[in-house]
């Protein structure tokens, strides 16, 4: 268990949680990623604007970590080109469908005690466990 | 303003999934790996996450309106429709497959890590594909 992180995945889930509840205090919304990037390949609405600059913020603290923790980036990707298409694919297209990915079902959903939401976290656990245990070693 | 929160949120949010380990695959990989070499840590970014905002929910929820905003923008639908299940399952599968859920994804592209992005453009294409097969049903039902 040399990589067991406990302390800095929580700090880490509460600035999440930070987040999303300052934006459900202050805009009123939902930070479910996949419903703001998501929406942001579509035709443009009134809300466009407001989910471009969240997707901005995401960029600018994606930076910002390069700079103050540059641990957070430091990893070799083992899995192949074609298996990374496929499965970004898969997430792009299966949240849109399942209306929500991690952030929008599984923190905020759960949070809001959702049976939809709880629903879905349980199925796409469920099968991220399946397929990266099955396939251990194999990829 | 409320872009000027929007914004905050989102940097708030990066540096969250940066510091719990969310953006490093692998370690999401070792997480969703059941061995005997299997990383919990994960499971405690949810816990973190939760922990703040159940509170924070039942404190906001009991306002009649947001700060910025005329009315909460909560989804209100209750069903448990097929597609909730199909699109879940869809999803983890490619979260399982990858080490990458949407979050991640696009704060580790600031890396240009050519892997990264051939993730995000694929998983944007996934995005556009479902937003032209919606809108070609929306336009079949209306005919």
């Amino acid at each position: 268990m040399e990589n067991f992180t406990p302390v800095s995945a929580t700090l880490g889930g509460a600035l999440i949680g930070l987040s999303a509840s300052i934006l459900l205090l202050s805009n009123g919304k939902i930070a479910g990623i996949s419903s703001i990037v998501g929406k942001l390949v579509a035709r443009p609405s009134k809300e466009s604007l407001e989910k471009f600059v969240f997707f901005a913020g995401l960029l600018f603290g994606g930076i910002l970590l390069t700079v103050l923790y540059p641990t957070a980036f430091d990893v070799k990707i083992e899995r192949s080109i074609p298996i990374l298409t496929f499965a970004g694919l898969l997430v792009g297209i299966g949240t849109r469908i399942g209306s929500g990915c991690t952030s929008g079902h599984g923190v905020c959903g759960l949070s809001r005690l959702s049976v939809r939401s709880l629903a879905a976290t349980i199925c796409f656990m469920g099968a991220g466990f399946a397929v990266a245990t099955l396939l251990e070693g194999v990829l | 303003m409320r872009l000027l929160i929007s914004f905050l949120c989102g940097t708030i949010f990066a540096i969250g999934l940066g510091i719990s380990g969310m953006t490093n695959p692998e370690k999401v990989i070792g997480f969703l790996t059941l061995s005997s070499s299997w990383d919990p840590s994960l499971a405690f970014v949810m816990i973190g996450a939760i922990a703040v905002h159940f509170v924070s929910y039942r404190l906001v929820s009991r306002r009649k309106q947001p700060w910025l905003s005329e009315k909460f923008d909560i989804p209100i639908n209750r069903k448990l429709e097929t597609r909730l299940f199909v699109g879940a399952v869809l999803f983890g599968l490619g979260w399982g497959l990858s080490g990458f859920c949407p979050g991640p994804a696009v704060v580790s592209s600031v890396t240009l890590v050519p892997k990264v992005l051939i993730f995000c453009a694929a998983m944007l294409s996934g995005f556009a594909l479902y937003n032209i097969g919606s809108f070609t049903l929306s336009l079949r039902n209306k005919a």
